[in-house]
């Protein structure tokens, strides 16, 4: 296990450095650097010291270092609309995006998993026939409109919830986090449902099929054979067996998750990193689209980490081979 | 009858296919005593492994066991519930299955899959589920049991994982046991170790055993009573000696004959020509006419009828003569 | 154990056992009908419409945000109401189906080009081309599709051309690892070592044998690939970074529509989005029908 993990984490950095190096060639090698990160409105004198600080007059590699040195230290540069440093923007963010992302994975593995065993236990009945064409329509909705239905539905027709918008927030250890209040729940619940339901349709088909699967499967017959009232063989046997695919996604998805949480910040007016992300777009603030790209590849880098080690624990077999299965 | 444990009637198993239903078990009948051996016989395709499942109600759609009756102990498994079959499975019946490697689930450990089967038929705690499994392990010879216990069924090798199921298989001490092709899936010379386990520990503890092959040398060697199937049929049955002597049904001497013998060395070993009907192509009157030597027009319009004789029974038109030995 | 039988050979081509099969199945047949409509009216729609909403000089401002069924001030009536500049919504969504479609098609394509080749000469070459290929393969793909689009648009500008080439980046990768995997399968088989010994050229050999046996299970991937791409086009207008305001598309329309759905004007957000569930969820349901009668015929 532990030269596993090794190997895996020797690959992330490789990975990140892979990331970084295409980062910086799009930035500073492709384009004027100067146009990106130096704010249009600075003086000549600013100028010249932003080019000197950020190294912009040295050759294309010492650049890069300067480049990684600066960003292990912190600095990924400076927004230009708001002045102050893009990491430290983004980390102000982070929490109300990761409380959206929390949740909606747990509505999503929380009923998927529930929902998709009923629909593999029986493939044929009518019962999963319909919970399947269900996650067709879940996977087909786009995003963004499907938020906006959403909201007409349930904010503007029925007037249940508000329309938009973060709720009142509660300081935990320095963060701030929205779970914790009623009238913050009331702002999360419609946002956290529209990122979960394309995730939660593909979780369905997925432990459906898993399910279909190990119920065909020869242990399953053997432990009939055993005597093993069914429903030790739904939740022990089959389900141990699908919870492996199952981690494998949902640590994929997770990235998958925070990607699509900028559509879903802009249409609920959620103040996460998504539409910080879109907001920098249109207002061409580029030295937090490069931060935001760089925070977010480590992001997924290391979920992706976590999810590996975490399918060897999971697996025994992954674990005793020393390898990936 | 007194002595009588498994009683099987007219067993019919079909599997509903997209052009009809074709019958893998067509009216079987079996009878197994007490302590009794018995060896079935027959190709692939015979159906062999079906009658195993649906004496025990393990056969799953497209198949459906649409007629005959199972006593077991006087009960008729046929009618009972699922509930009913589930306590008698693996407590009074128990199975092995032909592939150690498929059966066993490959994320739990091999002593939660032993344990459970005596805790799910209400035996006790965990710790004492536990110890009887080590000592199970410790009887068909794998040593450092309690240590095995907590290990997965990947690092076990064939043979071993065949034990387990022979073990498992013991621990309830059941009145039967089905096992179906335990070794086949197994090296040349760890089948014989197990065979020779596996008597043993039949006669030990009592228990009736079915045992389902396609090898008649294992049959010879292990069963009191023999039954030899041909396309879903008991095509003839009696016990080991007389059947092996001396067979009636010209299936079963073209399986004998086929058997490599000391006493031929040197000459041509004989096979029975042609295969085994497939499910869908079996031909009217008797379904080994195609294949036999002494096929005559009545054999190929008309299906033989079943003859009862001295303990034993054939179904031929034309059975091999009495005393016809080698 | 008896096993099912096993058909005697059927001689019928994988590909008309295929549609055969598609043709049986109500919902599929549904979708397919679904499919056909809105394609033919993608195409001929603006033909027969009265007004072509994208022409500044036939619309007039003030039509604006009518209701369905309201009649203009030219005289036709507005099915689906008006948006927010007095374009009529039956006229603007098909139009920008158009344009959804166009993007869709010319974007998976493009992907597969690219996606094809790439793995074909991953899965000939092997070694370290094969290894270097899905390295970079795998770095792609441990992105997600919506960022990655995102931040090359917002480099690259606005336009029809930089959509399809954002979109064309996000998808060749997955192309190209099912395309190395099938064709690494086919070049073990018996004429592909014939074709070797027989001397002729490696890319002959790849284009002529290689491609055409295992491209199927790509092609049927890349069925429904092309509503993923409509997705993202929709998406990124509608975030502002993909098609420009003067271009049709339902993206856009949707956007538009999104700041008076508060005071109840549903109408210029629903329509075009309906149109767009539409066009997506019967691609999705035939391409999903086509993948499983592909994967039953294919063991």
């Amino acid at each position: 296990m532990a030269t596993y993990a090794l190997q895996r984490l020797i690959q992330s950095v490789f990975v990140l450095l892979a990331a970084s190096i295409v980062v910086f060639l799009a930035v500073y090698g492709i384009g004027d650097p100067v146009e990106i990160l130096v704010p249009p409105q600075a003086s000549a004198l600013e100028r010249a010291e932003l080019v000197r600080r950020l190294g912009l007059d040295l050759p294309l590699w010492k650049q890069y270092l300067v480049f990684v040195w600066n960003a292990l230290h912190g600095d990924l540069g400076r927004s230009f609309v708001h002045g102050v440093p893009a990491i430290e923007l983004i980390l102000s963010r982070l929490p109300a995006t990761f409380e959206l992302v929390l949740l909606a994975m747990a509505i999503a593995v929380g009923l998927g998993i529930p929902v998709g065993l009923a629909a593999g236990l029986d493939t044929e009945s009518r019962l999963s026939r319909v919970i399947m064409g269900g996650t067709v329509l879940g996977y087909s909705l786009p995003n963004f409109w499907k938020g906006m239905m959403l909201i007409l539905v349930f904010a503007v027709l029925l007037g249940w919830l508000p329309t938009s918008g973060r709720g009142a927030t509660v300081d935990i250890l320095g963060l701030e986090t929205s779970l914790l209040t009623v009238d913050g729940l009331r702002h999360l619940i419609l946002p956290a449902l529209n990122l979960a339901i394309p995730n939660m349709a593909l979780m369905i088909r997925l432990v459906a099929a898993g399910t279909a699967e190990a119920k065909a499967q020869d242990y399953v017959k053997y432990a009939r054979a055993k005597g093993v009232r069914p429903r030790r063989i739904v939740f022990r046997h089959i389900l141990r067996n699908i919870l492996i695919p199952v981690v494998t996604v949902v640590g994929i998805e997770f990235g998958s998750l925070i990607a699509f949480s900028t559509i879903t910040e802009t249409v609920f007016a959620w103040p996460g990193m998504g539409k910080l992300l879109i907001d920098s777009i249109y207002q061409l603030d580029r030295p937090l689209v490069v931060a935001y790209i760089m925070l977010a590849t480590s992001l997924f880098v290391s979920v992706n980490l976590l999810v590996d080690l975490l399918y060897a624990a999971l697996d025994p077999r992954v674990r005793l081979a020393g390898e990936p299965a | 009858m007194s002595g009588t444990l498994l009683e099987v009637r007219g067993l019919r198993t079909v599997f509903h296919l997209a052009d009809g239903a074709w019958a893998a078990v067509d009216g079987v009948d079996l009878e197994v005593a007490r302590g009794e051996v018995l060896g079935l016989v027959g190709e692939s395709g015979s159906g062999k492994t079906v009658t195993g499942f649906s004496i025990v109600g393990l056969v799953d759609p497209p198949g459906e066991v649409i007629a005959g009756e199972v006593r077991f102990a006087g009960e008729d498994l046929r009618r009972a519930s699922g509930e009913r079959l589930r306590q008698l499975r693996g407590d009074r019946i128990a199975m092995i299955f032909q592939d150690p490697l498929m059966t066993l689930n490959p994320v739990l450990t091999i002593g939660e899959q032993m344990a459970e089967a005596v805790l799910e038929h209400g035996g006790g705690d965990e710790a004492a589920a536990l110890a009887m499994a080590a000592e199970a392990l410790g009887r068909v010879g794998i040593s450092s049991a309690a240590a095995r216990l907590s290990q997965y069924p990947h690092e076990f090798s064939g043979g071993m994982r065949q034990r387990v199921a022979i073990a498992t298989a013991l621990l309830n001490k059941p009145d039967l046991i089905i096992a179906d092709e335990p070794t086949t899936a197994l090296d040349v010379t760890i089948q014989g170790q197990i065979l020779f386990e596996m008597q043993k520990l039949a006669r030990e503890t009592g228990a009736a055993l079915i045992w389902i092959t396609h090898d008649l040398t294992v049959v010879a060697e292990l069963a009191d009573r023999v039954a030899v199937m041909y396309a879903g049929r008991i095509v003839e049955a009696g016990s080991v000696v007389d059947v092996l002597d001396g067979p009636r049904h010209p299936y079963t001497r073209g399986l004998l004959d086929s058997v490599p013998d000391e006493a031929r060395r040197g000459e041509r070993l004989p096979q029975i020509d042609g295969m085994a009907p497939r499910l869908d192509t079996r031909p009217a009157g008797c379904a080994f006419a195609p294949r036999c030597q002494r096929a005559s027009k009545r054999c190929r319009a008309e299906d033989p009828p079943e003859t009862v004789e001295a303990g034993r029974r054939f179904r031929c038109h034309h059975p091999l003569a009495r005393g016809d030995a080698r | 154990m008896s096993a099912a039988p096993v058909r005697a050979g059927d001689d019928t081509p994988l590909r008309l056992r295929v549609l055969r099969r598609l043709r049986r199945q109500p919902t599929a047949k549904g979708a397919l009908v679904v499919l056909a409509a809105i394609v033919a009216f993608a195409l001929v729609g603006p033909f027969l419409v009265p007004q072509n909403p994208y022409d500044l000089t036939a619309i007039n401002v003030m039509d604006n945000r009518l209701p369905p069924g309201s009649k203009g001030m030219a005289g036709f009536t507005f099915w689906l109401g008006t948006d927010a500049q007095g374009r009529d919504l039956l006229s603007a969504i098909l139009y920008g189906l158009r344009t959804s479609l166009f993007v869709g098609l010319a974007a998976t394509a493009g992907a597969l080009a690219v996606g094809v080749t790439v793995g074909l000469t991953a899965a000939q070459f092997g070694g370290r081309v094969d290894a270097l290929l899905m390295r970079v393969v795998d770095f792609i793909l441990g992105f997600p599709s919506i960022l990655v689009a995102l931040v090359l648009l917002a480099s690259i500008g606005r336009g029809v051309d930089k959509v399809i080439l954002a979109i064309v980046v996000v998808q060749w990768a997955n192309y190209a690892r099912l395309m190395r995997a099938a064709a690494l399968v086919e070049r073990r088989k018996e004429y592909i070592e014939a074709a070797v010994n027989q001397g002729l050229p490696t890319a002959y050999i790849m284009r002529a044998h290689l491609l055409p046996n295992s491209i199927g299970s790509v092609l049927v991937v890349a069925t429904v690939s092309i509503a993923g791409a409509i997705t993202l086009e929709a998406t990124l207008s509608f975030l502002g970074v993909g098609v420009p305001v003067t271009e049709p598309s339902l993206g856009l329309l949707i956007a538009n529509g999104f700041e008076f759905l508060l005071s109840g004007e549903y109408w210029i957000s629903l329509f075009p989005g309906l149109a767009l569930l539409a066009l997506i969820l019967s691609i999705n349901v035939v391409g999903e029908r086509l993948r499983r009668s592909f994967d039953s015929h294919r063991q």
